[in-house]
């Protein structure tokens, strides 16, 4: 009888330490740091961007940007991004210290009045270049910045992924809930869903293009925004992925070098 | 006691049974695909990426005065064209470069007005974090936006009729250097260029003839005078921060007469020390921007005071609502009239794909309720062009203020831009 018992004790512990490892929050973050993690390490990279605005009526629109950002251990990213076109606004940069903890400080230079100006944070929930995605969807996605819950184990498009929902933790941000699967195999995002402020269904982004470097960063040469509410999409094409350029340093995110970035 | 332990076993049982069971079904949802997604097949096509190295733009502008001017000579309508090209060119990964902006307006009445400059044209050597520049730029400081206190480097093109918003090229050269400890920027400055106001055929003039050809300078050395510069910059998370100090002539002229019939500018030298400091709490952005401007005539400070406040729509419009104050103990005799102020104003993005545009703003004086204000738009047009549209005027201007001379000055205009 006694050692019944103990088989039941020692059951019902287990029991719980395993319901303890897999609650739904917790399990949720865990599956973020463990994704944020397989990406840490890749130093610096630079890109060129294509975005492609298609209104309802199918009417494209396109400009062209390129850029380049520093991982900063223990902190967000570094980014810089220059706009290409349209013409009116080549040479327009923006700088942003992407911060875990509190908001990314955003700065942009205006050729034209050869001036720099801070950008409010509150901005980030507004439309990036009259895209459909707005400053916070393109700006380094810090598992700090988000309340996770793991829901399960979804297919995607064929791929078996993570389902877990996120809740920003700013109050300045534009959702209350976006829901994201993370690849299971290699721990990427594959898509995306946005939730404003009365829960309804915003936007969709899928990632796709997938290409890896340095035999381990996947970085998507796609990804796609659908705004369900007006009906219009945007595309961003990723072109042109460097890693490890040594004269892309923090020194390469001063107000000077905003100023003469081109 | 057989009883009591029994309990307890069934107790503990179900326990048991309902942890495991909770158990057996999250192994059922680990197993099971619970929703099937299938992605949309893209339908857009992508051109790939190119750069220029030549770029600028040609402007049309027609500016309409509502009333008819004060002085004689001056019309109603005024068409003109700008050309601004510019030419980039970098070699060394970068770090050598050569930058040209240049600047023309052809005007249609007012021959003074019709003007060019080089606005920039200076080679950079950069080395790690030291950039070097030899040549004529523009620099601009400051955060605040109804006045520009510590903007001092460049002169005011008053042609332009933008009041302080277009600057002249100046030769210099500048040292900047980047380190922990923020940014230092040290300008020497040679080729002082005077002020130029619109000609007798012009509006936004005062109303006498200014004689150039008897402008005096308190330097002896006049335009050949080595203005000097310093600046220490940093920004420390949310907060930017700038000191600054200017040795030199001053940018601004007195108007001084003898007869009251010759009126000729007179430039003091001038020690100006600058402060600007911007933070950014939330969705607000605090500015503010002090100087203190000595001379041997007087020693004078002004500042503005202020903040932004950011919001953005539920249908992605971006709105910003500007408050600043205005203080300068030269009072009326500042040309700004900005001495004692309010400022009220409005920025509004629609974030579309036009990136459509409105700021509109009001100047009111405490003293004597002075008023002036400003409306702008622009929109893009396809993928090249731009229309603008631009409105000033005044209400109630006392007469001690400078911008009396200006009063029946109200105008609209309407631009049109191509980007090449």
């Amino acid at each position: 009888m006694k050692k019944i018992k103990s088989i039941v004790l020692g059951g019902l512990l287990l029991a719980f330490t395993a319901v303890n490892a897999q609650t739904p929050e917790e399990k949720g973050l865990a599956i973020a740091i463990e994704a944020e993690q397989a990406d840490n390490g890749w130093g610096n990279s630079s890109n060129s961007l294509t975005m492609t605005l298609k209104n309802k009526n199918g009417q494209t629109t396109v400009r062209k940007t390129h850029g380049f950002s520093l991982e900063i251990p223990g902190d967000g990213d570094m980014s810089m991004t220059v706009f290409d076109t349209p013409k009116d606004v080549k040479g327009t940069a923006s700088m942003t210290y992407t911060h875990k903890i509190g908001d990314d400080d955003q700065w942009l230079y205006l050729p034209a009045l050869k001036r720099v100006k801070r950008i409010s944070s509150s901005n980030k929930s507004g439309p990036f270049m009259g895209s459909e995605f707005a400053f916070e969807d393109i700006s380094s996605q810090e598992v700090e910045k988000f309340n996770h819950k793991y829901i399960g184990l979804v297919k995607v498009s064929g791929t078996v992924c993570y389902k877990i929902e996120r809740y920003p933790v700013s109050k300045t941000s534009g959702y209350t809930k976006i829901i994201i699967y993370i690849n299971k195999e290699n721990l990427r995002p594959e898509m995306l869903n946005f939730f404003d402020r009365k829960g309804a269904k915003l936007k969709t982004l899928t990632y796709s293009g997938y290409q890896q470097y340095l035999g381990k960063y996947w970085r998507a040469s796609e990804m796609k925004m659908v705004n369900h509410l007006n009906g219009k999409e945007t595309l961003l094409n990723f072109e042109n992925y460097k890693f490890n350029d040594p004269s892309i340093t923090k020194d390469s995110f001063t107000q000077n070098s905003l100023k003469r970035v081109k | 006691m057989i009883k009591h332990f029994i309990l307890v076993f069934i107790a503990l049982f179900f326990s048991f049974s309902t942890v495991f069971s909770q158990e057996i079904q999250e192994e059922i949802i680990e197993e099971e695909i619970i929703e099937e997604v299938v992605f949309e097949e893209s339908s857009i096509a992508f051109p790939s990426r190119f750069s220029w190295e030549i770029s600028g733009n040609i402007q049309g502008d027609y500016r309409f005065f509502e009333e008819d001017g004060l002085y004689g000579g001056q019309e109603t309508e005024y068409f003109s064209t700008i050309f601004n090209p510019e030419i980039y060119v970098e070699w060394d990964n970068s770090n050598q470069l050569i930058q040209f902006e240049g600047f023309a307006r052809l005007n249609q009445y007012d021959i003074e007005q019709t003007h060019w400059d080089i606005r920039e044209l200076y080679y950079q050597n950069i080395i790690e974090n030291w950039e070097l520049s030899v040549g004529k730029k523009q620099i601009y400081w400051g955060f605040t936006e109804s006045n520009h206190l510590v903007n001092i480097i460049n002169q005011d093109d008053l042609l332009e009729g933008n009041g302080v918003a277009n600057k002249l090229g100046q030769s210099m050269i500048h040292i900047s250097n980047y380190s922990e400890m923020g940014t230092v920027d040290v300008m020497l400055m040679r080729g002082f260029n005077p002020i130029q106001f619109p000609g007798a055929k012009g509006r936004l003039r005062p109303p006498f003839a200014v004689d150039y050809a008897s402008t005096t300078y308190e330097s002896e050395d006049g335009v050949d005078n080595t203005d000097f510069a310093i600046r220490w910059s940093h920004n420390f998370n949310a907060i930017d921060l700038g000191v600054s100090h200017f040795k030199g002539t001053s940018r601004t002229p007195l108007i001084t007469s003898a007869d009251g019939i010759s009126f000729a500018p007179h430039y003091e030298l001038i020690d100006q020390t600058g402060l600007e400091l911007q933070a950014s709490v939330g969705s607000m952005l605090w500015k503010l921007e002090a100087i203190q401007r000595k001379s041997d005539r007087k020693t004078i400070r002004a500042y503005t005071f202020g903040g932004e406040y950011t919001l953005v729509t539920k249908g992605g419009y971006d709105i910003g609502l500007l408050a600043e104050y205005n203080y300068d103990d030269r009072g009326a005799e500042s040309i700004t009239g900005l001495n004692d102020d309010v400022f009220a104003g409005i920025r509004i993005a629609l974030n579309d794909e036009q990136s459509t545009s409105f700021l509109g703003g009001m100047n009111k004086d405490n003293e004597n309720g002075t008023i002036s204000y400003f409306v702008e738009a622009d929109r893009r047009l396809g993928d090249s062009w731009k229309i603008k549209v631009k409105a000033f005027g005044f209400k109630d201007v006392a007469e001690n203020e400078f911008l009396y001379l200006l009063r029946k000055d109200g105008f609209v205009e309407l631009s049109l831009v191509k980007y090449f």
